[in-house]
């Protein structure tokens, strides 16, 4: 549903920027589309024997949109490379493709799907939708902020979860008493202007 | 004190030096066991429990031969038999301070050798141990064949430390051995 209408919100703004090309539309509040991948980074934090360590996906894309003004009609799609992960241990980098963990020759991407988006006030909102990793999906809320960085906007928030809903870590690693179940995750995510 | 008869007190090592010396050498031969056998691990929980035990281990040796340093400056040890030959002196001296340098130098290779290879020591998963280095996986890997090279070294050391023990006890029969064992002191009082 919401992604119908964030479709249509999408294609009327831009039908309204080719028929009122030369008007300013600068009394409406600039919406944002598409994500800047390079300038986007999801990392995550989790405990190995009571230390921290901390991880990064280095290559992510996807499609949002996003008006200021209409929040509860933004929509998010992301989709993580999960082959572009560096987990903090170098031995550990090639072995997270593997079966036991994302199984990244059959399922090369973690994928997050918004559903619906609520505002929480002062640029805060909670981002409910379907997160994808191996092939297991889980609904979760995300909270994330909104700020601009120029004519960017810039989408940052944190959650956790748990590696067991995902079967990431399998086998030798399905007990947590090493590893741990909670995967801190951080993502800040960079979005362009529609023109 | 040095005006005392040959039969002195002194001869003996005090106990706490004693104790530091076997305690250390029990930790000494786990740590080096178990650095030998967990290194060729496949990647594994098992092989990241033992990587933790062994740097907590290390830590604590670390404490103890700092320790046992500051015992030692204000504890000489008993003075080495007259029987024995300058150049036995010397060799023994220099074996010596040859064992400290290497347990000062190993742990603390390996406390640099985890904060650049970007895995921090937890002592015993409770007490972070500050990282001396920046994360550098390059410097890591030199670390680590430092860690080992000096490993190498020490396990010589302590074969000629242990055989010059057993070679002063069977072959000299003079007390070095037995002076550093945890009765010599009770016997030598009887």
């Amino acid at each position: 549903m919401t992604t119908t209408s964030n479709g249509f919100a999408a294609s009327f703004a831009l039908s309204a920027g080719l028929v009122f090309g030369g008007l300013s539309l600068s009394a409406h509040a600039i919406d944002y589309e598409g994500i800047i991948a390079e300038q986007s980074t999801v990392s995550f934090r989790y405990t190995q024997m009571g230390v921290t360590l901390d991880g990064q996906f280095r290559q992510m894309d996807g499609q949002l949109s996003f008006d200021p003004a209409k929040p509860e009609e933004a929509s998010a799609v992301i989709e993580i490379d999960l082959a572009s992960i560096t987990t903090g241990m170098r031995e550990a980098d090639s072995e997270v493709q593997d079966k036991a963990w994302f199984d990244t020759g059959n399922f090369p991407t973690a994928r997050f799907e918004s559903s619906a988006v609520t505002s929480i006030g002062e640029g805060r909102f909670e981002v409910a939708g379907t997160l994808s990793i191996k092939g297991m999906s889980r609904p979760v809320v995300v909270p994330a902020t909104f700020r601009t960085d120029g004519d960017i906007a810039v989408f940052e928030g944190q959650f956790d979860l748990l590696r067991g809903d995902f079967s990431v870590g399998e086998g030798a690693w399905a007990k947590f008493d090493i590893l741990a179940n909670e995967i801190q995750v951080h993502f800040n995510i960079a979005a362009k202007a529609a023109r | 004190m040095s005006g005392a008869t040959r039969i002195a007190p002194g001869r003996s090592y005090t106990s706490v030096a004693k104790l530091l010396h076997w305690i250390m050498a029990l930790m000494i031969f786990g740590l080096i066991g178990l650095g030998l056998y967990m290194e060729g691990l496949p990647f594994s929980p098992d092989k990241l429990k033992y990587y933790s035990w062994h740097k907590w281990a290390g830590v604590t040796v670390f404490v103890l031969v700092l320790a046992r340093l500051a015992w030692r400056a204000r504890h000489r040890p008993p003075a080495l038999p007259t029987t024995m030959s300058p150049l036995m002196r010397a060799a023994a001296h220099g074996g010596h301070a040859a064992l400290y340098l290497l347990m000062v130098a190993i742990p603390l290779t390996g406390w640099l050798m985890s904060s650049a290879k970007g895995v921090p020591t937890v002592w015993f998963g409770v007490l972070p141990i500050p990282d001396l280095l920046d994360k550098n996986e390059d410097l890591g890997d030199l670390l680590q064949a430092t860690h080992k090279y000096l490993n190498w070294v020490f396990i010589a050391t302590l074969l000629a430390h242990i055989g010059a023990a057993f070679k002063h006890h069977l072959v000299d029969k003079d007390d070095i051995l037995t002076r550093m064992l945890p009765n010599f002191t009770r016997e030598t009082k009887t």
